[in-house]
């Protein structure tokens, strides 16, 4: 009976949220067990943000934190100064924009909408 | 269902010494991380199962400081050494074999009560369950909960493992960290254990397709919370050892899985299972 009153008004059964809460204790359990692919993810992150911008490879921070639902990625990368280069690459693909710094949630289900990167640091730009 | 694999009526166990040293036994360690999700009750019976087939099987209890498998097999009046006894040297391995009371080519070596995890040496560990491979047809190890010391020794030796798992987060994740330590070497195989259909079917409990969806084990069997286990381990008799109980040939059907037979895949525990409703009333037995 009280399954029906719960189905009814929508709320989730509670080994749906055992199963969620399991997927992403476990991803952030093996991101902390794997140093070596978040230094790897670093690299290549900061090569592609350097097609844009040049940064200050040696300040970078990334971590990892539980944000509601989600686990969110955080990415401060310092500008040293902006890629005058990239400009052309960019003008010709109007349609991408050089990426956003700063907070960066991970893209996985949120609760509220799309609305962007959560409000955060931004880039420390030196 | 119960074939023999090697019949054996004289009590003895299937192969010793100096029968078939070419042979070697399957060493294989029960284990999960968390501790209280069943691995000593598991090791029982499927020790218990596979010895009914004819195997001649040794549980070795790698649990120092905390003995448990005696009880659960009804040994612990039987049980005179332990397993330090025999890696110190003080008394032979024939000697501290403690024969089971219910099946006659199962033996078990108790662990030390009164000692610590770390007292045990890796390696003369490693080499003891070297030469019950020689003499037994399965070696099973089990483990103490923990990722420490005695999951080390335990591990030492064995070349298979089987993990217990509950449907339940904590136990989900630990059993994906010692998946991780355990590497492929090992090839772990998956027993999810306390499974409650019903709580399944009403959305309470993770069923089997959503532990075994993160986990992406083989999966050897599935064992329902039952009372019988309980009363079982009451009494120290193996569930295993009855006919009338649908968890018993559960056990029955993991052995015969990791004695290489093709038995279908379990059903137990998994949302809209219909022969499993039907089981459960008409084997629904106390």
């Amino acid at each position: 009976m009280i399954e029906l009153f719960n189905r009814l008004f929508g709320r989730r059964p509670s080994s749906a949220t055992a199963k969620e809460r399991l997927r992403l204790v476990l991803m952030s359990d093996h991101l902390s067990l794997a140093p070596e692919m978040i230094e790897a993810m670093k690299r290549d992150l900061v090569d592609v943000i350097s097609k844009y911008v040049e940064v200050d490879r040696s300040k970078i921070e990334v971590s990892f934190e539980q944000q509601d639902a989600a686990l969110a990625m955080l990415a401060n990368i310092p500008i040293l100064s902006v890629n005058r280069d990239a400009g052309d690459r960019v003008a010709s693909r109007p349609s991408e924009r050089p990426p956003a710094l700063g907070k960066q949630p991970s893209k996985r289900r949120r609760k509220k909408g799309s609305a962007g990167p959560a409000a955060g640091k931004p880039a420390a730009a030196t | 269902m119960h074939v023999l694999q090697q019949p054996q009526d004289d009590g003895e166990p299937a192969r010793d010494a100096t029968a078939a040293p070419s042979r070697m036994g399957r060493a294989i360690v029960i284990t999960s991380g968390k501790g209280g999700v069943g691995k000593t009750t598991t090791a029982a019976n499927l020790g218990t199962a596979l010895a009914r087939r004819g195997a001649g099987v040794v549980l070795v209890d790698a649990d120092v400081g905390l003995r448990n498998l005696d009880i659960v097999l009804g040994l612990e009046s039987r049980v005179k050494y332990h397993v330090l006894d025999v890696l110190e040297e003080r008394v032979s391995l024939d000697e501290a074999l403690v024969p089971d009371k219910n099946s006659p080519t199962l033996r078990l070596l108790a662990a030390a009560q009164s000692r610590e995890k770390d007292e045990v040496d890796t390696e003369k560990m490693r080499a003891l369950v070297q030469s019950l491979r020689e003499r037994f047809d399965y070696v099973i190890v089990d483990c103490p909960a923990g990722i420490e010391m005695g999951f080390r020794n335990a591990v030492a030796g064995a070349d298979e493992a089987i993990v217990i798992c509950t449907p339940e987060v904590s136990a989900v994740r630990d059993v994906d960290r010692v998946v991780g330590l355990l590497g492929n070497r090992f090839r772990p195989q998956l027993v999810i254990n306390r499974m409650r259909p019903q709580l399944v079917k009403k959305g309470k409990m993770l069923s089997v397709d959503d532990v075994n969806a993160i986990l992406r084990l083989p999966l050897l069997g599935v064992i329902a919370d039952e009372p019988a286990v309980i009363v079982a381990t009451n009494r120290g008799e193996p569930l295993a050892l009855r006919d009338d109980s649908p968890t018993a040939a559960a056990y029955r059907a993991i052995a015969a899985r990791i004695a290489g037979e093709d038995v279908p895949a379990p059903t137990v525990g998994n949302k809209a299972s219909f022969f499993e409703k039907l089981g459960a009333m008409l084997g629904g037995r106390r």
